[in-house]
């Protein structure tokens, strides 16, 4: 099963290190981490993807919890939450694939942010999913490097992690 | 220091603050790095007294048994690299175990860290899994609040270990400093009247109750309400190695510690309840035996200190988290009276068939370990402090020596660490005052007698009781058990001589070959002003016994030794 645990934490050294090697004792997989400063610089906030069961799911927000550094830790709902991930992706620039490149670029709302003689690099951004599927339609067209951020979350509705 | 507003140096702030939170005796070991905190402890010591051992380790058990024995933050004070990875594994001990401990390292200086320098060492890395919280300080004016929050977070709600790291250079930097008060454990969660109700009604409607006691009760103090909540609704006491002082012992209802070599009528009791009732316990593992099998009856119910103790290791029906003592009351004042006579009657058959099986397997010799035990339970007193090291002699105290006190029985439960005993016994005996029983083994105690010199130097009521089997022998039981006999580096061909060992570091040494002499040499030393160690040969092949395999189930219990023959 598929959990999407939103983390707020103290903007300090080292709590990126204590929330991953929690991960690490415990035996659990982190799928994707993106972690970013919020409105407050002296918070930053986690979202973290992971695969597992629910009592295992449950121990690991639990441990989240114990940690002095993290203030919250909630657990994002399905259907309830808002998800984007932002896919930066190089394909050569050849002139039988080109047209294709841009075609799919296009459909999947994609912006080729540089281009030149020999390179192309995309910007995508979406729901994990549709990321993946752009990634296995230019699977068979040659990637040449790509990187992704991992999975940003925010619960729909006024909901917030942390009330002001 | 005649400004109106006068500079305090880093290390200066660090004494004053270990004082102004109360803290009158820490553990050590000198370096390179905390030459200015111990030019200060130096100044101080009228008021905080450093106790040096011979090793960090020693320093960090230390700290740990006097955490113990008192309930306060046991306090270790390290150089950096070797000095601070020597607490690891006192630390570490200290992390399972609950106990609260602020660990305080010097480090190089904040120019020279990443360079590899001499004695630099990443200590705050290598201690984040194993502390509660830690500290890596590298602004002076931060200093005094993050110990002060380093002392809170050791002991609120499950304490724990705090490592504060320290560089040289903040420690010579100055700022102002204010002294405050001593901080006060930060308050748990309050849990609702719904769910104490809904506790009782769960208690209400067992016939078989089982109260399963752990270290969480132990460390809280909780004595008298569980003796007097047990006699209420009629039910059984059972704990774990943790939990073993919680309850004085002579409480008929009191069976004993339960788990992988506890007494046989606990564990079989635990496992044919319909009602646990954990108090400050995380099912291990070795309390529990396989968790899938274990006690198919009960509906359990779990009072913790920490949300993520509940379902971790056992689903439970109800987890309470909040504090222990006032999370239980609340709970018994809920409860109407009870009587359960066919479990009090399964009870006591339970009790005879232990009584049999005990008296069965019990080595018709002179030096039994139960004998020996029997024999350190007639010469003790409620105070004294009974340490153990980590083997078999460990399960044979915790099955035979009597405690009616809390914080009387000190042993490394979670992490098994041997070695502990001597560290612990020291740092024990100085923090309560009462004197000490250290029973270890010729394996533990070979791993950190190096302390027989703080215990000669400090000249700590101390008294060492040796059994010697000349093995590791409850590797060696595994071994026999599991391994075919193969006693692969299990015996110890071994030609110490205790008794000139203990004489060479300037304790006072014997060897008992009989109950007798044991008995004798034992008396004199209960009432000796410094330390003395007592080494008794033990059987080699004696068993701890009734023994639950790891992962076994009830039915799999060994209580005979034709098993091992």
């Amino acid at each position: 099963m598929r959990s999407v645990i939103a983390v707020y934490v103290e903007n300090k050294f080292g709590v990126l290190t204590r929330v991953a090697g929690l991960f690490m004792r415990k035996g659990f997989n982190i799928d994707s981490l993106a972690v970013g400063e919020t409105e407050d610089p002296q918070y930053s906030r986690m979202t973290i993807t992971l695969r597992g069961e629910e009592s295992a799911r449950e121990q690991i927000i639990h441990q989240l919890k114990k940690l002095h550094n993290v203030k919250e830790v909630k657990l994002l709902s399905d259907g309830e939450t808002v998800e984007r991930e932002l896919l930066l992706l190089k394909v050569r620039n050849l002139p039988k694939t080109r047209t294709e490149v841009m075609a799919a670029t296009d459909v999947y709302r994609g912006k080729i942010i540089d281009y030149s003689t020999d390179s192309m690099v995309i910007e995508v951004t979406g729901e994990p999913l549709k990321i993946q599927a752009f990634i296995d339609v230019m699977q068979p067209i040659g990637i040449m490097e790509m990187g992704r951020t991992g999975t940003v979350a925010l619960a729909r509705g006024a909901d917030v992690l942390q009330e002001k | 220091m005649r400004k109106k507003n006068p500079q305090w140096t880093g290390a200066q702030i660090v004494v004053q603050t270990l004082i102004e939170q109360g803290v009158t005796d820490v553990f050590g070991y000198p370096g390179g790095t905390v030459l200015d905190l111990y030019d200060e402890l130096y100044l101080h010591r009228d008021k905080l007294r450093h106790i040096l051992t011979a090793h960090e380790q020693g320093a960090a058990h230390a700290a740990d048994g006097y955490a113990r024995a008192t309930g306060k933050v046991g306090v270790v004070i390290a150089t950096s690299g070797p000095g601070a990875t020597n607490l690891v594994t006192g630390i570490a001990t200290a992390m399972i175990d609950s106990v609260p401990m602020v660990a305080l390292t010097g480090n190089v200086a904040t120019s020279q860290i990443g360079r590899d320098s001499f004695q630099e060492i990443n200590i705050y890395g290598i201690t984040m899994p194993i502390t509660k919280h830690n500290y890596f300080v590298t602004d002076v004016h931060e200093l005094a609040d993050t110990i002060r929050e380093a002392f809170q977070i050791a002991k609120s709600g499950r304490p724990g270990p705090v490592l504060i790291d320290i560089p040289k250079d903040v420690q010579l930097a100055k700022c102002a400093f204010t002294p405050q008060g001593v901080v006060a454990p930060q308050p748990q969660k309050e849990v609702s009247q719904t769910e104490i109700d809904r506790a009782a009604a769960l208690i209400q409607k067992a016939e078989r109750p089982y109260i399963y006691v752990g270290g969480g009760a132990a460390a809280c103090g909780l004595t008298e309400e569980i003796l007097a909540f047990a006699e209420r609704i009629d039910a059984c006491i059972g704990c774990t190695l943790m939990g073993l002082s919680a309850v004085p012992h002579h409480c008929p209802r009191f069976l004993g510690m339960q788990g992988m070599h506890g007494r046989y009528a606990s564990t079989m009791a635990n496992r044919r309840a319909d009602l646990v009732l954990g108090l400050g316990v995380r099912f291990s593992d070795r309390a529990t035996g396989n968790t899938a099998t274990y006690a198919p009856e009960a509906t359990i119910i779990q009072l913790d200190a920490d949300l993520s103790e509940i379902n971790k290791n056992v689903p439970v029906a109800l987890g309470l988290v909040g504090d222990l003592v006032e999370n239980f009351k609340r709970i018994a004042a809920a409860c109407a009276p009870a009587a359960h006579p066919d479990w009090m009657d399964e009870i006591a058959a339970l009790r005879e068939t232990e009584r049999k099986l005990t008296q069965a397997a019990q080595t018709v010799c002179d030096l039994s370990p139960q004998r020996l035990m029997d024999v350190i339970n007639d010469e003790k007193t409620d105070d004294t402090l009974i340490v153990t090291d980590v083997g078999q002699h460990q399960m044979w105290a915790a099955q035979c020596i009597d405690l009616e006190k809390a914080r009387r029985f000190i042993s490394s439960g979670g992490l098994g660490t041997m070695g502990y005993g001597m560290g612990a016994a020291i740092g024990a005996q100085i923090g309560d005052g009462s004197r000490a029983v250290l029973i270890t083994g010729d394996g533990s105690f070979g791993m950190n007698l190096n302390e027989l010199t703080t215990a000669v130097t400090y000249q700590i009521p101390l008294v060492i009781v040796l059994f010697n089997n000349g093995a590791l022998g409850m590797v060696r039981q595994l071994q026999e058990l599991y391994y075919g006999r193969r006693y692969a580096e299990t015996e110890l061909a071994r030609k110490t001589d205790f008794v000139k060992l203990a004489q060479a570091f300037g304790a006072k040494g014997e060897r008992a070959a009989t109950l007798e002499a044991f008995r004798a040499a034992f008396h004199a030393a209960m009432r000796h002003r410094g330390p003395t160690l007592i080494e008794v040969p033990i059987e080699k092949e004696e068993p701890v016994l009734p023994m639950l395999p790891p992962d076994g189930a009830d039915g799999d219990i060994i209580t005979t030794k034709e098993a091992f023959q």
